[in-house]
């Protein structure tokens, strides 16, 4: 049942061995490539990003006990737990790309941030309606008598701005310059959620400093690769920054 | 380590039972019988954690004996045994609230024996079984208000505090006790980190520890304590924030001096000595005003000195108790 077709089909790509035109190849290749994350992978990743949300709601509602005898403190900190991580792991994006080549991450950075921003205010969310019910005195008060919720406030409002302006439409509003000036406070929201997270345990600060450390990892790519004294040094392909594309 | 006392063939005279408890005993088997009653009909509570493990690792103590009931107890809901023990802050078995309830296995309670010294008259090195036996086992339904902002009420069965104190009969200038838990990090791993400073120390105040709401617990809802909640015997202070119910203890000392305590000694701005249940004066990372009772869904007000303040509250006449935190 071979054809001449058929013989030039790799499994892989099934657009191979079409043509003899290298260029015309590729560029399908990309085409193809692009409906798959577009319509595949990205559908997949949101799904599995929706994970911890509704693994917990299935505890809450499904499973009596599941959460531990204090249900509400225990949403409270498995959404912070994933605001946190969702926050890493977008932060990762950037020197995973650059690492390994692998260049498709970078589509995924908007989506992985934006659920940063979704479990943060979850999080918040479940802080003012489950565990102080709506009480706006004792809410506010421990706004601004509590650092460590002062500090968290922060670092939610931080990324307010980024959240609103994540869509292709702002970056070109705000030119891609002032787009990605604006996106560094990535950095400081993610510091101020580390922080908020060591500055509430009582004496165990193992954790936060697990997260701190990723971060501290991170950053530290960031400032070997990107800073203009220190990048200045390494091939010219990485010292001039990647155009910003909406992924 | 804990040592073995002589084993006597004749009765000690602590051994000999009261004979009020003797002539009553019919009352205090019903109590009992009721306490029982009472503890499965609140497991059987639905909405909590499924089918706890056997709480008791190790070799489990002698069964309790007969129980009085007390009008210090408060007829509040009771929170289920099931969430009593396993909502722990028992850090030598970890730092997770369910992590005692899982580790505490290794606990071995018997052999188990509290060394009373210091600043007394009549030192000794007791059993914990004899130091039981000695005294009548009492029910205590006491609100158990944690640091952290939760709390629950808890059927502990103990001796009061002031009869073992009593017996030990302090000296003049004996102003505080002083107590220690285990310390062996074979079978409490989480004295394996330097979380807190082991072994675990607390204190209280001479009339603090004779107010008749101050216990020795051995037991919990009609039984013998399971270990995550502090076995074979713990203190319990129920106008106090829970850290100051030390667990587990090994020794009980007369001091003259106000002794170190743990919580204090990682922060000293955090935690205090007499750590009062004082919804006026906030811990300085968050607030002590309201509180979650364990199973309800909305907060509730502090009530100061954990609404035990009719009792205590003579205890701290004329104190600052925002200095005196």
């Amino acid at each position: 049942m071979s054809s001449s077709l058929s013989a030039n089909r790799s499994r892989n790509n099934p657009q191979a061995g079409t043509t003899s035109n290298p260029a015309s190849a590729r560029k399908r290749r990309r085409g193809g490539g692009d409906r798959y994350v577009r319509f595949v992978a990205k559908p997949l990743v949101f799904v599995l990003c929706l994970v911890p949300l509704g693994w917990v709601v299935w505890q809450a509602v499904f499973v009596p006990g599941g959460l531990g005898a204090n249900p509400i403190d225990a949403v409270n900190r498995h959404l912070g737990d994933w605001a946190l991580r969702f926050l890493l792991i977008s932060l990762a994006v950037s020197p995973i790309r650059e690492i390994t080549g692998w260049v498709v991450v970078v589509r995924f950075r908007r989506m992985l941030g934006l659920f940063a921003f979704f479990y943060v205010f979850l999080h918040l969310s479940s802080w003012i309606g489950l565990d102080q019910f709506f009480a706006w005195q004792h809410i506010w008060a421990d706004i601004v008598k509590r650092p460590y919720i002062t500090v968290g406030m922060l670092a939610f409002a931080l990324l307010i701005p980024l959240a609103a302006t994540s869509t292709a439409g702002m970056i070109k509003r705000l030119g891609a310059r002032a787009w990605k000036r604006l996106h560094m406070l990535v950095y400081p929201a993610a510091m101020l959620g580390c922080f908020h997270y060591y500055m509430l345990v009582k004496a165990d600060i193992r954790e936060p400093l697990i997260y701190s450390g990723v971060l501290a990892v991170l950053l530290a790519w960031r400032l070997a690769t990107r800073w203009r004294p220190w990048s200045v040094r390494r091939r010219g392909a990485m010292a001039t920054p990647a155009p910003v594309r909406a992924p | 380590m804990l040592t073995r006392t002589k084993v006597q063939s004749d009765a000690r005279p602590s051994e000999i039972t009261p004979r009020a408890v003797y002539v009553d005993r019919r009352r205090f088997l019903a109590g009992g019988a009721a306490l029982a009653a009472a503890g499965v009909a609140a497991a059987a509570l639905p909405a909590q954690a499924a089918a706890a493990p056997a709480p008791f690792g190790g070799m489990p103590g002698p069964k309790l004996g007969e129980i009085a009931h007390s009008p210090l107890s408060t007829d509040e809901p009771q929170t289920p045994f099931d969430t009593v023990t396993h909502y722990n802050n028992f850090y030598e078995f970890g730092t997770g609230k369910e992590d005692p309830a899982e580790n505490a296995s290794t606990l071995r309670v018997r052999p188990w024996t509290v060394k009373i010294d210091g600043l007394c008259a009549n030192p000794g090195t007791y059993d914990v079984d004899d130091l039981i036996r000695a005294n009548r086992l009492e029910e205590r339904v006491y609100r158990l208000r944690c640091v952290e902002a939760w709390s629950m009420v808890i059927p502990w069965v103990g001796i009061p505090m002031a009869e073992v104190i009593k017996r030990a009969e302090p000296l003049g200038s004996a102003k505080f006790v002083a107590m220690q838990t285990l310390l062996d990090p074979e079978q409490m791993p989480g004295q394996r980190r330097p979380i807190l400073e082991w072994p675990y120390v607390e204190g209280l105040r001479l009339d603090e520890a004779m107010h008749p709401l101050t216990i020795l617990a051995v037991g919990l809802y009609g039984d013998v304590l399971p270990n995550q909640d502090g076995a074979p015997i713990r203190l319990v202070v129920p106008w106090k924030y829970g850290f100051k119910s030390i667990k587990s203890i090994v020794t009980l000392k007369f001091v003259e001096e106000m002794p170190p305590t743990s919580w204090n000694r990682v922060a000293p701005n955090e935690y205090g000595f007499y750590a009062n249940v004082n919804p006026a004066v906030d811990h300085p990372r968050w607030s002590q005003a309201r509180e979650r009772r364990i199973g309800e869904f909305f907060r509730r007000d502090t009530l100061p000195f954990n609404g035990y303040g009719e009792q205590v509250a003579s205890l701290y006449a004329g104190m600052d108790l925002a200095k005196w935190y």
